[in-house]
């Protein structure tokens, strides 16, 4: 005679097409109640999978793998909200340009950000980022002064490395002010041997 | 669960929908039946996502959850009662496509002819794991009248069941 366990174990299991629908439907009536604090997607893209996170008031952050994703969205729980859920359609603009920008058919975003993961004048300087045009690059010096602050070089260093939303606000186009990426030169000329 | 946890900040709410969405649907399933289950399912994730910024750290997610589903399904029954006449409004039914079998299986119906008690004692007893204790927390009554519902309501399975469908 089985016991009560094996009795339920015969239960069987929720199939993944219901709990994909259950899923996409908390999605929509959480959108629509105003829940929905911080949506996220990943993205196949040419230097790995990319997260992206957005609030109601635009992109928040977009993470690089090497940074851990799961520790991303932790931190977005404690900085941001912890109403967090896997929810791609409001993400689909973004991850649209983002495929147009590798695919060299984009060169400038007009998505929405939310910069509210920085703040005093490391948003000063990812503010003025997008004035650096595509292809081209700024000095840290030329982006301190933009940014109001002739001399806080460093600060925009610290800026540019903390930056929340990577390839979408430019900080690789901040190069030091002597102008030459030696380590970028290295490296092309060890990938050409 | 093992989590990389920084501080006492909250798991984003993706994690507790993956880690808990599947015993909340059966607890759902076995006490409203198949139609008001997925209804009952959504309203409790979404009630839970609205208050979730407000548990306290170190809450036993789980029993929260199952909480928060007793009282969703309770409503449920409530409307139902209430109901004099069947409306025009067609529920959707589930889709069934899937492992061979589905959702659906001999048990489920089993267990919606038992009394409304016995199926929340098995649910948060025998789906859940819950010790009778807490099941008695959520059902209301002493911690030995919700053993003894699930007693009952187990009996009367044994009797209903189709025999040998053990593996």
């Amino acid at each position: 005679m089985m016991n009560e366990r094996d009795l339920f174990a015969a239960l069987p299991t929720i199939d993944e097409a219901v709990s994909q629908r259950l899923h996409q439907r908390l999605v929509d009536v959480a959108n629509a109640a105003g829940l929905l604090d911080v949506a996220y997607r990943t993205i196949e893209t040419p230097v790995g999978t990319l997260l992206l996170a957005a609030t109601a008031k635009g992109l928040v952050r977009v993470a690089y793998a090497s940074e851990d994703h799961d520790l991303v969205l932790e931190r977005l729980a404690r900085d941001v909200s912890p109403r967090i859920l896997r929810a791609p359609a409001r993400l689909d603009g973004v991850a649209r340009e983002i495929e147009e920008y590798f695919a060299r058919r984009r060169s400038t975003f007009d998505v929405p950000l939310d910069l509210q993961l920085s703040h005093g004048f490391r948003r000063r300087v990812l503010s003025h980022l997008p004035e650096i045009g595509y292809g081209k690059t700024a000095s840290y010096a030329a982006v301190a002064k933009a940014a109001g602050h002739p001399k806080a070089v460093r600060a925009v260093g610290s800026a540019c490395a903390n930056n929340p939303l990577p390839v979408v606000v430019p900080c690789h186009r901040v190069v030091r002010s002597d102008g030459v990426e030696a380590k970028h030169m290295l490296l092309a000329l060890e990938s050409a041997a | 669960m093992a989590t990389k946890s920084i501080g006492l900040s909250q798991q984003p709410f993706e994690e507790i929908v993956a880690e808990h969405g599947p015993t909340v649907l059966r607890v759902c399933r076995a006490v409203l039946g198949r139609v008001d289950a997925e209804d009952a399912w959504s309203e409790t994730f979404l009630a839970a996502l609205s208050a979730y910024p407000r548990l306290r750290a170190n809450s036993n997610i789980e029993a929260w959850l199952v909480t928060i589903a007793h009282r969703k399904a309770l409503d449920h029954l409530r409307a139902a009662s209430r109901r004099l006449v069947v409306t025009d409004e067609v529920p959707e039914r589930p889709a069934k496509d899937g492992s061979p079998e589905g959702w659906e299986s001999g048990l489920w119906e089993a267990l919606e002819a038992l009394p409304l008690k016995q199926r929340q004692t098995i649910a948060y007893h025998y789906l859940v794991g819950m010790p009778y204790l807490q099941v008695a927390e959520i059902v209301g009554g002493s911690e030995d009248a919700a053993r003894r519902a699930a007693a009952d309501g187990i009996a009367t399975l044994r009797k209903t069941f189709p025999k040998g469908e053990s593996r």
